[in-house]
């Protein structure tokens, strides 16, 4: 499972309704690393992960995704990473083990009843799995996102602030999950946690970013 | 136990919408309702008259332009106000997503098409089709060109802030040809035309519904990406 | 400066023609027009109405045409563009229905009577009072401009459809006395000189009125830009 990630973002800027949220990103991260996103609330630590993950475009710059030396096109990223933050819905209507099953099946997965089971164990619910999401604290919803965006393997996996609403337990399933993953391939993490940084090899200053933005 | 164990992104969503509908019905009692208060209405207004057969088939259609309008908007809107629009991003292409969403609005249009027309014969005496063969066909494509339209507009409505209200006002001229069409082929079918005289209508029914779900298809990335 | 000067000779010109050159059974000077029987002193409404119904059309076209430009490169001036010209396209679009209504009261005798031009007048109305609707329900600038690109498109390929529907329609609707035979004009060389004149003014004088239109908005915007940062 030695897949090659790299990700290359060159000089981005996002203007949103007139607004420039921020300019002049440039990072990269291969895999095995970890890099981490910080800023003051609204510095745009989610736009640029969304941008990452391909959700939203950039007004301009590039950012190249490539695995194993093949580029994956925007609209095809959704395919190769995960996606963990506290503005994540997941369906409410549905059970735990529902909501992995739909997306297993919109993903086009194969069907693998046990792993959906493994990923519940492992992020603690599996005595939950039959219950719908909306009885759910947000701590467990927290949980289920992270099987959620494990389901597929992901050679990246994007963490928007991990932490929220969980429990020193948790916390803990966290860390571990990040471990594996930059076995697997690389995590980025928006976080304000220092408790976060430390997983992390670089860190972006979205603050630094848009007062100095000539560096 | 595997419900959802298909290897389709578009039948997954769809099969996703259709469970969530049977287990929530947040549109199915209110559209029912919807269609049988019209219909009472439209029985209180008549009387004891006997209206035409032109303004039977337009009330026919009347009432099938307003439950689409207010059925089909929750298809976008769910995922919007439930905030699960990032969630599809993040599993699913935008073509699989519209198609997805295409299936399950033409599944509820008919289904609910299904239901007002046999109120309408019941209720309706006067509403006599002499040629069935034609109503049959008119009836179907009628529902197809209006769930394809309504769908991709259903898209853009759900990212304005007056979602409801704006709704059959972006659809209205974008079905206008549609109704014209299908309430002239409904009076066809009253008056016992067979399929080949009614085959014009039918042409421009199915290019309708072709060229709207078309243009759907090349535009829904704009729509559905922010 | 030259380009305006031009406009509001001719226009000058259009105007004065189109109103009072005298209309004659049998035209033997340069300046007598024929008359149309049935039509008489109301046929002088085409020199204005149908140029209005004109513009009300380009404007809705080049509205989708910078729409389209604004979806391949997301530049917000397109946006600007595709506005403005829809919002002067409006204003023609109202112009044309109502000197249009005006005619067909004095024509056929009543406002509206569903003529198969009158309903795609109405039609357009429709699109650009939706489209105006819609622009005014969305707060962000990128998603209002690409959400009404998107729905100028569909409304655009819709259009089209009235050319075949409408004779059918039509026709089961209103039987021939309504739809005079009289309004296909059997045009007169003159005539059509001053309608074709008058069709450059009005486009002449929207070209115009778009540029304006275009600058103001621009201005707005950037003005808008500033406040905020």
């Amino acid at each position: 499972m030695n897949v090659q990630v790299n990700i290359e973002a060159v000089d981005i800027k996002k203007v949103f309704n007139r607004r420039v949220i921020f300019s002049n990103i440039c990072f990269s991260l291969k895999e095995g690393s970890a890099l981490a996103i910080t800023g003051k609330n609204g510095s745009g630590k989610s736009t640029l992960v969304k941008i990452i993950a391909g959700i939203l475009t950039a007004t301009t710059g590039d950012l190249i995704f490539s695995i194993n030396n093949n580029e994956i096109l925007p609209i095809n990223r959704f395919k190769n990473l995960g996606f963990v933050s506290p503005y994540l819905q997941l369906y409410e209507e549905f059970t735990a083990l529902e909501n992995l099953q739909i997306y297993a099946g919109v993903r086009k997965l194969n069907f693998n009843y046990e792993y959906f089971l493994s990923l519940l164990r492992k992020v603690g619910l599996f005595e939950r799995k039959d219950d719908s999401v909306r009885t759910y604290s947000s701590g467990m919803k927290q949980r289920l996102k992270y099987a959620f965006a494990l389901l597929h393997h992901p050679a990246l996996l994007i963490l928007d602030e991990p932490q929220s609403n969980l429990d020193s337990e948790g916390i803990s399933i966290v860390s571990e999950i990040v471990k594996e993953q930059k076995q697997k391939g690389s995590v980025i993490i928006a976080t304000n946690d220092k408790a976060d940084l430390q997983y992390c090899d670089k860190i972006i200053d979205l603050d630094l970013k848009v007062n100095n933005s000539n560096i | 136990m595997n419900r959802f164990d298909y290897n389709s992104s578009v039948l997954t969503i769809f099969l996703k919408d259709f469970r969530s509908e049977l287990r929530t019905r947040y549109s199915l009692n209110a559209l029912l309702m919807f269609v049988i208060t019209t219909i009472a209405i439209i029985m209180f207004a008549i009387g004891q008259e006997a209206p035409s057969v032109e303004i039977l088939a337009g009330m026919l259609w009347i009432i099938i332009f307003f439950s689409a309008m207010s059925g089909m908007s929750r298809s976008f809107v769910s995922e919007e106000e439930r905030g699960t629009v990032m969630t599809l991003h993040l599993i699913a292409t935008p073509a699989s997503v519209y198609f997805g969403k295409l299936l399950f609005n033409l599944v509820l249009m008919i289904s609910m098409n299904f239901v007002t027309v046999v109120l309408y014969f019941l209720v309706i005496p006067n509403f006599v089709v002499r040629s069935f063969d034609v109503f049959v066909v008119t009836m179907f494509l009628g529902t197809v060109g209006l769930s394809c339209s309504a769908t991709i507009i259903a898209a853009i409505i759900a990212k304005s802030n007056t979602k409801g209200t704006l709704y059959p006002v972006l659809s209205f001229p974008i079905l206008l040809p549609l109704l014209l069409t299908v309430i002239s082929a409904t009076k066809m079918a009253i008056e016992g035309a067979t399929l080949s005289m009614a085959s014009g209508e039918f042409q421009i029914l199915a290019s309708h519904i072709l060229v709207i779900t078309a243009a759907s298809y090349l535009l829904f990335d704009y729509v559905w990406k922010d | 400066m030259k380009f305006k000067i031009v406009l509001g000779i001719v226009f000058t010109i259009v105007i004065i023609a189109g109103l009072s050159m005298p209309m004659v059974p049998l035209p033997q000077r340069w300046y007598e027009l024929p008359i149309i029987p049935g039509l008489e002193e109301r046929a002088r409404i085409i020199f204005f109405h149908v140029p209005a119904a004109w513009v009300a059309v380009i404007a809705f076209i080049l509205s989708l045409v910078y729409g389209i430009q604004y979806l391949k490169n997301k530049k917000i001036d397109y946006d600007i563009k595709s506005v403005s010209a829809a919002g002067l396209g409006f204003l023609f679009c109202i112009l044309a229905t109502i000197t249009g209504a005006i005619w067909a009261k004095f024509s056929w005798g009543a406002f509206w009577n569903w003529d198969p031009r009158q309903t795609s007048i109405f039609v357009l109305l429709l699109i650009y009072g939706a489209y105006f609707a819609l622009r005014s329900s969305i707060e962000v600038e990128e998603k209002r401009a690409s959400l009404s690109a998107v729905y100028a498109i569909i409304a655009g390929i819709s259009v089209p459809f009235f050319i075949f529907i409408l004779p059918r329609i039509v026709a089961s609707l209103h039987p021939d006395p309504i739809i005079n035979p009289q309004a296909k004009i059997h045009m007169n060389p003159k005539m059509l000189v001053i309608i074709f004149a008058s069709l450059a003014c009005f486009t002449g004088i929207y070209y115009w009125m778009f540029k304006l239109k275009v600058c103001i908005t621009r201005l707005a915007h950037q003005q808008q830009f500033n406040k905020e940062n």
